[in-house]
């Protein structure tokens, strides 16, 4: 069996030891833009710009060394200070770099310096360019910190970090009820899922002393099935809320409220990844616990569907790019659940698709810049010609998602779907029957967006973004189409250290000697035509239709899942709020009013003793005087 | 101890007649519905009780008993009674519902109680204090009192210092408003005056004579009138309507007298001739002004020779009694130097006059002439 | 001579003033029934005094004579400043002090 931490990690040296700058660089940089206020309106975005592509230069540097490195030793432990230490606890700042936290660092600092590159375009005009920048920095310190960490409490700090990071860019328009309330209700949700990682520190240190990773992992053979089910599921329940998957996926829709380079950074390539990188990471857990990798499983199955619902149903290109989200991290959850032959395709689509799904929300970004911030599509149409370079690297975006061969998606949604179809014949099955959805939601995406006839509002004249947005459109549009080839023969034996199982194909060409190839073409295939069919043929009404099928008004409503958490939890919660109201007003307050109202009874009774006559109380004493007279009379007798 | 009878002692009889007594005595402090008669019982109980404290060989106490208790406490009781009012008469009716009854059936257990209690208490015969009393009963008391018993002695009297200070504190009025001053109280009279005119200087004195050193005699003003508030208001109102003549007449005869130098011994008939010669009527000071200028020596005094007399002339307010005086050198002197002016001045007398006449205030108003006359006339 | 009786004596006199403080509503008759158990106390004194054959009693009488006096003062100037608050020596009309 093989566990994740089959690597000793080394202790840091050389350059490793300045690894903490990898964080500390856009963390500086988010504390100083936030505390120098306007003083760094002028050039705040420049240094904000700059301290990604730092850590994406010192990433590459790591990347390249321990590339040359023998695979025993590509771990490198590097420690910061020592945290917290109390009892036998002992919580250390300690950074790992490992092959799996390579990649992320990569992607992370790669694909968040292009976003920033493009929201120096993107935001040029907004009021608060400095505090978005300011954000986005803190976020990709807190995600740097959440992948670098090889520990879980460090990584619950990253965790939280980017959580925060989450809400304050989704709520950056925060004039917008709209964009408070979406920010709310994704850290909301979000805490769901962080109880389930608390929970699951808390038993790590219960059962083993220790949150590191190595502890953990060494430990969870050594303890009953049970807790290392409660382990597994509670982590499930962490990924379920930041990996926005069934059933804590409400948010993810809402979040598109924020900029459109955070939904691009944040909620698509690499926070919402999050959630995969957890499982990958505790794959230790889930070779102890058949049961939650199994609902890991199901979860990214069940997730990979309900998201391609709701993109087929939307209107709205952001949120249409949502579901496709919540669609392709189910595809992720699927290969890390089932299990080490999964890993190294979940990484493997996890970085494709952050290019691709980066790529294409920038593309959003920019046909939204293009026409006022508009976001229907039924208001797009014909947009190709007006936006050339956008819709050649949207393209490139759309081809890896449906997963045409040779462009990166194919590569990995193709292996996810056969490794499940090789595990679970059924998920496999569900699986592909989503890859051809997805062709068809995408299809459909396209064809309104870029084709067909002109149905721009008025006064909207649709012009191709600045270079400085279209230049990292371009980049990770060559990621989104060469990303696979480059990858597919070398991630497996790059990702092995980690518990990675070498896929069986790994050579840059696609591979068609599995008939599985073919039936996953075939299906794309027909689900593009069906969308060509309703879509490309026909003129796209400018309003959506009403007499629609209920599939539609239930993807067009999330599957109502919101409606069913406020009716059922939220209106649960109110009842049991408004009860507990009820029974502190009449049950607790009017038994304090009724001692009160006693004690003043008693009062009352009692006061008309002091009546204030002196006469009165000169009986009193009297009486009193006799009483002990009596008693010492009595005693005496005695 | 003297034996009445064999078997009772004098000791005995005091008890009985004087527990009756005391009995009754408090019965009736309680009981009285008049004050008065409460102290007035209690002082008979106070006395029966000294009279058993006596029996009882307390001669020291016996004394103390009566001068303080009876005439010292007892009188201060009465005092405060006749304060608060002598004739107040209490309600006797309990308004308290079932306070009597509850007071009365608690005293009756507690006499109950007492009884009992002290019954028995005493079973020893008494040794009595006759061996004390050989050695010198005060003298033992004194040494108790002053060796002894000396602190307690002193903080008694640190209490009733406290104590005596405490009543002059408590029975003190509070002032209600600041004391005018001197200033306020002139402004008050000036602003009368200025109001209703009232004199805003004293009153003029009363004219005592050689014949009526009585304050009820009114003095007379420069013109010869009365001045009726020279006197008390109650006199005025019942004084006969005096008439000037009778009060300037035996003056007159007696500077008429003086004036002659033959006729040594002043009669009472000279009087009348002063009135003849001048031929005007007698009761104005133009008598005088006839009369000084005859005598030398009269002169001197008329004429003040320095400035500071005619100053005091001035000062004195009560011209009115400078007028009228009798036969002191000052009085002479007032009088001769309103002669003296009197031909420069008679003008502004009779405008005094009018004034004094129009508003009826002849008395109030002479005084401020007068000596405004005398100055004038100094050259 | 039986001593009891100057203590029975002195019983009913303290007796019959406290019951006049407690019926009675006029201050100065309160006071002067205080005087009265006051007066009853010193008869204790003083008997006991004669029955032990010792003067100390009659000193402590002496000295409750004087606190006595002390207290008639200060009680007095109290009611007269009350009288003069309230035109009433009625303890009745202080009841309004009562909490």
């Amino acid at each position: 069996m093989l566990t994740l931490e089959t690597l000793v990690p080394t202790v840091a040296s050389g350059s490793f030891v300045w690894a903490w700058l990898l964080i500390a660089l856009p963390l500086g940089s988010a504390a100083l833009l936030l505390v120098a206020g306007k003083a760094a309106n002028a050039w705040g975005h420049w240094l904000a710009v700059l301290a990604p592509l730092a850590s994406f230069a010192l990433a590459l540097v790591y990347f390249i060394d321990l590339l040359g490195r023998p695979t025993a030793e590509r771990s490198v432990r590097d420690q910061v200070y020592s945290w917290i230490t109390t009892g036998g606890w002992d919580f250390s700042l300690a950074l790992q770099l490992d092959p799996l936290s390579l990649l992320f660092l990569l992607l992370v600092t790669g694909v968040g310096s292009l976003i920033h590159i493009y929201s120096l375009g993107y935001m040029a005009h907004d009021p608060n360019r400095r505090r978005f920048f300011a954000y986005l920095n803190l976020f990709i310190a807190a995600m740097l910190i959440l992948v670098l960490a090889d520990d879980y409490l460090v990584l619950f700090v990253g965790w939280e970090g980017v959580g925060l990071a989450s809400y304050l860019l989704i709520s950056f328009w925060q004039e917008r009820p709209s964009a408070a309330a979406a920010g709310k209700k994704a850290f909301i949700v979000n805490r769901v899922g962080d109880l389930g990682l608390l929970l699951a520190i808390f038993t790590c240190l219960a059962m083993f002393g220790s949150t590191k990773f190595t502890v953990v992992n060494a430990g969870v053979g050594q303890v009953s099935s049970g807790w290392a089910a409660f382990l597994g599921f509670m982590l499930l329940l962490a990924a379920c809320g930041k990996s926005a998957q069934v059933p804590l996926q409400t948010w993810l829709l809402d979040a598109m409220e924020g900029p459109t380079p955070v939904s691009a950074l944040i909620h698509a390539a690499t926070m919402v990844t999050a959630g995969v990188y957890l499982v990958v990471r505790s794959g230790a857990v889930y070779a102890q616990a058949p049961s939650a990798q199994l609902a890991v499983a199901i979860v990214g199955t069940v997730t990979l569907l309900v998201g391609a619902w709701i993109g087929c149903a939307k209107d709205d290109i952001k949120k249409v790019l949502a579901g496709s989200t919540m669609s392709q991290i189910g595809y992720m959850m699927l290969a890390a659940g089932i299990g080490p032959a999964g890993y190294a395709f979940a990484i493997f689509h996890l970085l494709t698709h952050g290019f691709f799904k980066a790529n294409m929300f920038l593309g959003a970004g920019s046909i939204m810049h293009a026409t006022d911030g508009d976001v229907d599509m039924r208001h797009y149409g014909g947009l190709a010609k007006v936006m050339r370079i956008t819709f050649v690297t949207f393209a490139a975006g759309y081809l890896a998602i449906i997963g045409l061969p040779f462009f990166s998606g194919a590569y990995s949604k193709d292996h996810i779907i056969e490794a499940a179809w090789e595990q679970q014949p059924v998920l496999g099955a569900l699986a592909l029957l989503g890859a051809g959805v997805t062709a068809f939601y995408m299809t459909r995406l396209m064809l309104m967006t870029f084709f067909g006839h002109k149905r721009w509002r008025e006064g909207v004249k649709p012009h191709e973004s600045p270079a400085v947005m279209w230049g990292p459109l371009v980049l990770l549009a060559l990621g989104s189409a060469g990303l696979g080839m480059v990858l597919n023969g070398w991630i497996g034996r790059w990702l092995e250290p980690i518990g990675a199982e070498a896929p069986a194909h790994a050579s840059w060409l696609p591979d068609f000697s599995n008939w599985l190839s073919f039936a996953v073409l075939g299906v794309v295939a027909v689900g593009v035509v069906i969308a060509w069919l309703v879509f490309g043929r026909r003129p796209v009404p400018d309003q959506p239709p009403q007499q629609v099928s209920p599939l539609t008004t239930i993807g067009r409503h999330d599957l109502y899942v919101d409606q069913a958490y406020v009716s059922g939890i939220a209106g649960g919660t109110y009842a049991l709020g408004n009860g507990l109201a009820r029974f502190d007003d009449r049950g607790l307050d009017k038994a304090v009013d009724g001692l009160g109202l006693g004690a003043q009874g008693a009062g009352w009774l009692a006061r008309r003793w002091q009546n204030g006559y002196v006469r009165s109380y000169g009986l009193t004493m009297l009486i009193g005087l006799l009483a002990v007279g009596v008693v010492l009379i009595l005693t005496q007798l005695v | 101890m003297i034996e009445l009878l064999p078997l009772l002692s004098g000791q005995a009889v005091t008890f009985w007649i004087c527990a009756v007594i005391a009995i009754v005595g408090a019965v009736g402090v309680v009981a009285s519905s008049k004050p008065v008669y409460s102290a007035l019982c209690l002082a008979l109980v106070m006395v029966a009780l000294a009279a058993i404290y006596a029996s009882l060989q307390a001669d020291f106490l016996f004394a103390v008993q009566i001068i303080v208790y009876t005439g010292a406490v007892l009188m201060l009781f009465l005092f405060v009674i006749m304060l608060v009012g002598v004739s107040s008469r209490d309600h006797l009716a309990e308004t308290l519902k079932g306070h009597r009854v509850a007071a009365i059936v608690a005293a009756v257990a507690l006499v109950a109680l007492l009884a009992l209690a002290t019954g028995n208490a005493l079973t020893d015969q008494p040794v009595g204090l006759d061996a004390i009393e050989a050695d010198g009963y005060l003298q033992a008391l004194a040494q108790l009192i002053f060796q002894r018993y000396v602190i307690a002695f002193e903080a008694t009297a640190a209490l009733l210092i406290t104590a005596a200070v405490a009543a002059m504190v408590l029975a003190h009025p509070k002032r209600l408003r600041p004391k005018p001053g001197q200033a306020a109280l002139m402004g008050e009279r000036l602003a009368a005056y200025a109001a209703s005119g009232r004199h805003p200087g004293p009153l003029p004195a009363s004219g005592v004579t050689a014949q009526h050193n009585s304050l009820a005699t009114p003095a007379l003003l420069p013109d010869g009138a009365v001045a009726l508030q020279s006197v008390s208001a109650t006199v005025a109102s019942r004084m006969p309507p005096a008439s000037p003549d009778e009060l300037i007449g035996p003056l007159a005869a007696t500077l008429a007298a003086m004036n002659q130098p033959a006729a040594l011994p002043p009669g009472p008939s000279s009087t009348a001739s002063p009135p003849g010669e001048s031929g005007e009527p007698p009761d104005t000071l133009d008598e005088t002004e006839i009369v000084t200028p005859d005598s030398p020596a009269e002169a001197e005094a008329v004429t003040p020779d320095s400035p500071d007399e005619a100053e005091t002339v001035m000062d004195t307010p009560d011209g009115a009694e400078a007028v009228t005086a009798d036969e002191s050198a000052s009085g002479a002197e007032a009088v001769n130097s309103a002669d003296s002016t009197d031909e420069a001045d008679t003008k502004d007398e009779a405008d005094t006059t009018d004034k004094a006449d129009t508003k009826g205030e002849a008395g109030t108003k002479t005084p401020v002439a007068d000596p405004a006359a005398g100055e004038g006339g100094q050259p | 001579m039986n001593p009891d009786l100057y203590l029975v004596l002195a019983a009913i006199l303290f007796t019959v003033g406290l019951v006049g403080f407690i019926i009675r509503r006029n201050a100065l008759i309160l006071f002067m029934s205080t005087e009265l158990m006051l007066n009853a106390a010193n008869l204790v004194l003083v008997s006991s005094s004669w029955v032990q054959g010792k003067l100390d009693g009659q000193v402590a009488a002496f000295f409750v004579m004087v606190v006595a006096a002390a207290e008639v003062v200060v009680g007095l100037s109290l009611i007269v400043t009350i009288f003069r608050a309230r035109r009433s020596t009625s303890v009745d009309s202080e009841s309004l002090l009562k909490g």
